[in-house]
């Protein structure tokens, strides 16, 4: 049975559509990623699930009854803001009890409850503390034991890892999705930084301007884009468009490859590609360039794993393949995933 | 995008917009009943005849108003509410503007200096005024004691004359200026704590990078201090307006309004016509030559208030 | 910077900070000399007024507390003050919250209508208002004063808590309501405990400003027994046109300086909430 059920859900704040007509099915458990570039709509749709903003039309189901118009204390749903939105007066143990106390548990319970959140997190040590003691990294611990604490129907979370040190944040991203797994709870990630949303989702959302632009496991969203925004979007760098007639060719730069590397077969497109600019990151080399006619020239990266050793410098031209089995094909005036003009 | 959350919830401690006029419907309806109704009936009265004998609405036209500006006292208030009310301010701000920079300076015992100079607004305003009462006695005045002793005043050649006192509030032109003083000593508080406010909100990068830039002091308070903080500086002028072209208390304990009407002001003649004297219309007509400026010093705050968007 | 020069800053500086505190302090200083000076060498022309060249006396404060109605006049600003503080609270707390949280575009407008009425001021509005005091029977009575005081109150105090009520995150609100509770609980059990500060500052300042209020008190009541300190000093220790200088001195130093004392306490706060109203 599916958790949680989004119903053509639009959200106008005067003229602007923020959400527009957007239809998401969740599958019990499932770890779903909404991503997309700040202004997408991600967040206020976040909060329409919350309950703390209110849709313009559409329907949200929540384990089968219709939660769209009842406020968020009702609807079995927990949340982490950015923030954190710890209570600043409020002790740890208080700030993860509150949830509790508000629907009158007794304390006994509260404080087994509080433990096994606390325990979960490793912050078992910091129950006496106030917010402000506490460090980045263990706020962050605190909010989602909070959340976790009534063992919500569904757990919503919005950009949790933003704020902190993006040495913590791989670490932070691998605990996350380790303890999502243990409890199984379906969870709805709100984030803008694609690399965390292909770590992280079992599925993702892509948004833009309020609408969905596809929906699906990482794999299908990285290999197969429904459009040119997610092919740009997803994967840094973001995926050579090159203009053929009235469609747009599209490969990612780790497919774009010295000649020689891919074993020459007629399933293969060679391009001169004239170098300009090449950047060494150690474990990859980026390199920049052009390709095509002087006139027309567009402008690709490829992206060189580092064991490839191969001397490649600026202002030469070398010939680079890519197999046709790896480009991707996409009608000029939509932008959208089509099979016409294949190669 | 956050916006206006407004949720339909099941009870209306959940509806946010029927709370939101709920609660600030008790201060809407308070300040219309006790703000807005007495003011229109200020305005009946004016165009009255009441009197406490005869209080009944009895509409007259603009005879009151014609009374009120062919009466020699009431040219006299008004001409007084004016100039204490703009020489005092100007002089504010001017002060409180040396005294807020020294108060920016760090140095020892700070806070018994801050206490002693937010004295003057941090006491009840009519017990203050009877603090100067003494001061300028017409008999027991320290000041005239220091000016005895140091010999301005009291011998035959000397700078203030030969007589033993100055009358500071006997006098038409030293009753002025102790008006005026006691005004500039009970506003320069607040103004200098609004002028610190200014001065603190200036960032110091602002200041360093002048003084890379080889501005000397005077330049920098010239070109970046003051045009930075004059949004500032206007409030604390146009508060200190307010207050003291509103005031009765200090005119009242400090002189009555006398010698014989000279420091009267608009607001204690008010006062005199209207409470003590009974004749509620003309009383109400006097005040309501108030209120043209104070909208239109209204204006000129908002006006600000939207522009100081500064710093 | 040279030793001379820092030298002569310094200097500078004492000089000009000493010349404010004794111009703001000389009728405070004053206050407390004639307090307890005898008559006889207060009255004196000819003496050091700044010494006392007879022994001081107690004499003034005992006539002041145990003769003339002073304690009535503290007692009677003390409840004024209260209950004004009770109405502003009341009003101002859930006026402030509703502007600062919920109204957008007429929230601003309300914002700058409510501090607009402060420029309709008591010397325009005191003589309907007497005429409505006597008309409800209120003449004389202190409740006049209590109904009448929070129209200065409520403005002001409102616009403070409004910039109060903004520093705290909204995500506190939508949190404390995920977490169970309705909006007005959210308000009640979370917001109100972190904007205490606030809360305190306008009480402090509701009362002080109660306290200071001359005019309308002046206005409604002339029964020596009902009147508030503000007014009680300066019009009952007058007998006739002779000034009763030592009881009177006593009188504004005894009911200035706490007040004083704790309004200074709350500067810093006052200040904040005010600058974050006016500049911002």
């Amino acid at each position: 049975m599916a958790n949680l059920e989004i119903q053509h859900l639009s959200k106008l704040f005067g003229e602007v559509k923020a959400v527009d007509d957007v239809n998401i099915l969740t599958t019990e458990g499932e770890f779903l990623v909404l991503l997309g570039p700040s202004g997408c709509g991600k967040t206020t749709l976040l909060r329409m699930i919350a309950g703390i903003e209110a849709p313009t039309s559409g329907d949200i189901i929540i384990n089968g009854q219709a939660v769209t118009h009842l406020p968020p204390r009702v609807r079995n749903i927990a949340m982490v803001f950015q923030s954190y939105a710890l209570y600043p007066h409020m002790t740890v143990f208080k700030n993860i009890a509150f949830p509790l106390r508000t629907r009158g548990v007794d304390r006994a319970k509260i404080r087994q409850k509080v433990e096994w959140a606390s325990g979960m997190f490793g912050i078992g040590h910091l129950l006496d503390r106030k917010p402000r003691e506490l460090s980045g990294g263990e706020r962050q611990r605190v909010a989602l034991a909070r959340a976790i604490v009534r063992e919500p129907s569904v757990f919503l979370l919005d950009e949790p890892l933003s704020n902190l040190d993006a040495i913590l944040r791989a670490s932070a991203r691998e605990e996350l999705r380790q303890f999502q797994k243990r409890l199984g709870v379906t969870t709805v990630y709100v984030t803008h930084d694609q690399v965390e949303a292909m770590g992280l989702g079992d599925r993702i959302v892509v948004m833009s301007q309020g609408k969905v632009r596809q929906a699906g496991t990482p794999s299908e969203i990285y290999q197969w884009p429904a459009d040119t925004f997610v092919a740009t979007f997803v994967g840094s760098p973001p995926m050579n468009l090159i203009e053929q007639g009235d469609v747009l060719l599209g490969f990612r730069p780790e497919t774009f490859l010295p000649a020689g590397f891919i074993r020459d077969s007629p399933e293969v497109v060679t391009y001169p590609f004239q170098v300009t600019w090449i950047e060494y990151l150690g474990a990859e080399r980026l390199v920049y360039g052009d390709i095509g006619e002087k006139c027309c020239a567009r402008h690709v990266v490829s992206r060189l794993p580092g064991n490839i050793s191969l001397t490649i410098e600026a202002g030469q031209t070398y010939p680079f393949t890519v197999l046709k089995q790896d480009i991707r094909y996409f009608d000029r005036s939509s932008g959208l995933l089509t099979d016409k003009g294949r190669i | 995008m956050r916006g206006e959350t407004s949720i339909t919830g099941s009870g209306i401690r959940d509806r946010a917009d029927l709370l939101a006029r709920f609660m600030i419907a008790p201060a809407v309806l308070y300040i219309t009943a006790m703000i807005g109704f007495p003011f229109i009936f200020a305005i009946l009265y004016s165009l009255s005849d009441a009197t406490t004998g005869d209080p009944s609405l009895h509409l007259i036209g603009f005879g009151n108003f014609r009374a009120v500006l062919a009466d020699p006292v009431f040219r006299i208030s008004l001409k007084n509410t004016f100039i204490f009310a703009f020489v005092s301010q100007t002089l504010v701000i001017l002060l409180s503007r040396i005294l807020a920079t020294a108060l920016m300076a760090e140095f020892r015992g700070k806070w018994i200096i801050r206490f002693l100079v937010m004295l003057p607004w941090t006491a009840p305003i009519s017990l203050g005024t009877i603090g100067w009462l003494w001061m300028f006695d017409s008999i027991f005045s320290p000041i005239d004691w220091i000016f005895r002793y140091t010999g301005l005043l009291g011998t035959p050649g000397a700078l203030l004359g030969p007589m033993q006192n100055l009358y500071w509030l006997g006098e038409p032109a030293l009753a002025m200026i102790s008006v005026i003083t006691v005004h500039i000593w009970r506003l320069l508080p607040l103004a200098t704590v609004i002028q610190l406010a200014g001065l603190s909100s200036i960032p110091r990068d602002l200041l360093e990078a002048a003084e890379v830039d080889g501005a000397r002091a005077w330049r920098r308070t010239l070109e970046i201090t003051i045009p930075l903080t004059l949004p500032i500086i206007s409030i604390a002028f146009l508060f200190g307006l307010v207050f003291t072209f509103t005031d009765m208390t200090v005119v009242y304990v400090l002189t009555r309004g006398g010698p014989i009407h000279m420091t009267q002001v608009l607001s204690t003649w008010t006062f005199f016509k209207g409470i003590e004297g009974g004749d509620l219309a003309q009383g109400a007509a006097v005040s309501l030559f108030m209120f043209p400026v104070l909208a239109g010093i209204a204006a000129l705050v908002l006006r600000l208030a939207r522009r100081s968007e500064v710093v | 910077m040279t030793g001379a020069r820092t030298v002569v800053r310094r200097g500078g500086l004492y000089s000009i900070l000493s010349i404010f505190a004794i111009f703001s302090t000389f009728p405070f200083y004053w206050m407390v000399i004639a307090t307890f000076k005898r008559d006889h060498d207060l009255f004196s022309p000819t003496n050091n007024p700044f010494l006392f060249n007879e022994p001081p006396t107690m004499d003034h404060l005992r006539l002041l507390i145990f003769e003339t109605h002073f304690l009535t006049y503290l007692l009677n600003t003390f409840l004024v003050g209260m209950a004004v503080v009770a109405i502003t609270l009341a009003v101002a707390v859930p006026a402030a919250y509703s502007l600062a949280r919920w109204a957008r575009g007429w929230g601003e407008m309300f914002g700058i209508g409510i501090f607009l009425t402060y420029l309709v001021p008591p010397t325009i509005l005191f003589i309907p208002l007497s005429r409505f005091a006597s008309v409800l029977g209120l003449q004389e009575s202190l409740w006049s004063l209590i109904l009448i005081y929070p129209t200065f109150t409520i403005p002001f105090c409102t616009w403070l808590l409004m910039g109060f009520f903004k520093t705290i995150p909204r995500d506190i609100e939508e949190q404390a309501m995920i977490d169970g509770l309705s909006r007005l609980g959210a308000m009640v059990k979370v917001v109100l405990p972190l904007a205490v500060s606030g809360i305190l500052t306008i009480i402090v300042f509701a009362f002080t400003l109660s306290m200071h209020e001359f005019i309308y008190a002046l206005t409604f009541i002339s029964v020596s027994a009902h009147k508030t300190v503000s007014i009680g000093v300066p019009t009952e220790l007058v007998r006739g046109d002779v000034f009763q200088w030592g009881p009177l001195m006593a009188g504004a130093l005894l009911a200035s300086i706490p007040v004083a004392v704790v309004y200074t306490f709350f500067l810093d706060r006052f200040i904040a909430g005010f600058t974050m109203g006016a500049v911002k």
